[in-house]
């Protein structure tokens, strides 16, 4: 399976991605990092640690599980729920949803309304580590770790350090 | 899982796994606005012969929170007065659209049946003596949320074991997840015959206080005739009531639970059931994550059947 990142290439875009985070909004003020289970969580931690290295301030960490905000429940077997979990009240804070694989934007739009159901936050961005294109959705992210140009046939699968012990991002063609 | 009829239609992993869901769902239920979409466009019927409060009022709150609708009926000003049978109430209330029906009934098997008019899932809300799997659930969740599990700990059920759907159901729940349950009645009021249950039996409560985790009361079903089989009520109160002193007699860490509705004075004194010992408020707060639990796992099974 062809590596598109290894784990250095992973590292540096999170410490990019934190950078432009605190460049944009002049430190860590009001800022929440809220990751989309499973892999935006530990990307959306790792993002806080490099901010807080030069930042010297923690950022909070929120988990939002958007399994009940799917526009495809019934479609696609149900997958286990993870849990949700704000640190914090996320209104009139600024909060930038953390996911891996920015793709279609459904996954996006889910996780729009689900924040909107736990408060009303004084703006909301997007980071991901991988923006593939083809999106269903008028989404956009403000932060990405790496462009990749795919075909519907590629499948591209991102492995972070804690939860699957490497880290990477690879693609892979499916569909025959 | 297309159906929740009894207890025995789930193992081990299932109980888990809508335990799990529910602690999710009793998330939401916490938050500002303590609903999600995930249910919407479906529809739940509740279809309830006989009197309830709690378990009606749950099963809506868990649709509507899960922004399903809900449709609801009442026997007595609905065409059940005019003879309409069973069947063709099920399948009326099928034909208007109804994703799911919750059904109570006097009679043991009614939702069994029901499930085989009907092609959506059904929910077993109470069958006469027989079944209540999600009151089983909603305990389980409440205990294993006080305890963090159920493995080895000792539940005594006390009170009206025989006409009780809620102690057949419960029995099956606490047995599966690992609980050691005892049976306390007197023996007019246990089941005749109890070699299936793998359970053990003790006629005197005090007997066992001090070996129990957990307290399980059964309603004196004073309308299902509990009344004739014990000499009167004030024995019963005697032998088989909590107050005070037998909850002093507890272990410091064991619980009251009571499915509800209770009758003060009766099975427990004021003082027990509004006790910081006492569960049954969170019994009732449960109920609702559970029903979410349940109402979420059937009606996402269901329409993947149906489109894939």
């Amino acid at each position: 399976m062809p590596q598109l990142m290894d784990g250095a290439d992973v590292r540096r875009a999170i410490r990019r991605i934190a950078h432009e985070i605190s460049e944009r909004h002049k430190g860590a003020d009001n800022l929440v990092l809220v990751g989309i289970h499973t892999r935006g969580l530990p990307l959306a931690e790792a993002i806080a640690e490099a901010i807080a290295e030069f930042e010297h301030a923690k950022v909070p960490v929120g988990e939002l599980d958007i399994g009940l905000y799917r526009d495809d429940i019934g479609h696609r077997p149900t997958a286990r729920l993870g849990r949700t979990l704000m640190p914090i009240d996320l209104t009139d804070r600024t909060v930038v949803l953390v996911d891996d694989v920015l793709f279609t934007g459904r996954t996006i739009r889910a996780g729009l309304d689900a924040i909107s159901d736990l408060g009303r936050p004084a703006a909301v961005e997007l980071a991901v580590l991988v923006d593939r294109g083809h999106r269903q959705l008028p989404i956009r992210a403000d932060y990405v770790g790496k462009n990749v140009p795919t075909s519907l046939e590629e499948r591209v699968t991102v492995r972070v350090e804690a939860i699957d012990r490497e880290q990477g991002v690879w693609i892979e063609r499916t569909g025959e | 899982m297309k159906h929740l009829l009894s207890m025995a239609d789930l193992d081990r992993a299932e109980i888990e796994d809508l335990l799990d869901l529910a602690d999710q769902f009793g998330e939401v239920l916490g938050r500002d606005i303590p609903k999600v979409p995930t249910l919407r466009g479906a529809t739940v019927a509740t279809l309830f012969f006989e009197a309830s409060t709690r378990t009606r009022l749950s099963f809506e709150r868990a649709a509507k929170a899960l922004s399903a609708d809900v449709m609801t009926f009442a026997p007595g000003t609905s065409s059940v007065t005019k003879g309409e049978s069973l069947k063709d109430t099920a399948l009326t209330v099928r034909a208007m659209g109804a994703d799911l029906l919750v059904v109570r009934h006097e009679a043991a098997g009614a939702a069994n049946r029901v499930a085989s008019w009907v092609d959506c899932p059904v929910v077993n809300a109470g069958d006469g003596a027989h079944q209540h799997p999600t009151q089983g659930l909603l305990d389980c969740l409440t205990i294993r949320r006080r305890f963090g599990k159920l493995e080895n700990l000792r539940i005594g059920i006390v009170g009206d074991i025989r006409n009780s759907r809620v102690a057949r159901s419960n029995i099956d729940a606490f047995t599966a997840l690992g609980a050691i349950v005892t049976l306390i009645a007197p023996p007019t009021l246990l089941p005749q015959d109890l070699t299936d249950f793998p359970v053990s039996v003790s006629y005197s409560l005090d007997d066992v206080l001090p070996d129990l985790d957990v307290v399980y009361l059964l309603r004196v079903q004073l309308e299902r005739g509990s009344g004739p089989v014990f000499p009167s009520l004030h024995e019963y109160v005697e032998r088989y009531g909590i107050d005070r002193r037998r909850l002093d007699a507890l272990p410091p860490d064991a619980v009251v639970m009571h499915p509800g509705p209770m009758n003060r004075g009766v099975e427990i004194t004021p003082e027990v059931a509004d006790h910081p010992r006492s569960l049954i408020l969170d019994q009732v707060s449960n109920g609702v994550a559970t029903r979410m639990a349940v109402l979420f796992r059937l009606l996402s099974r269901a329409s993947e059947e149906g489109r894939q």
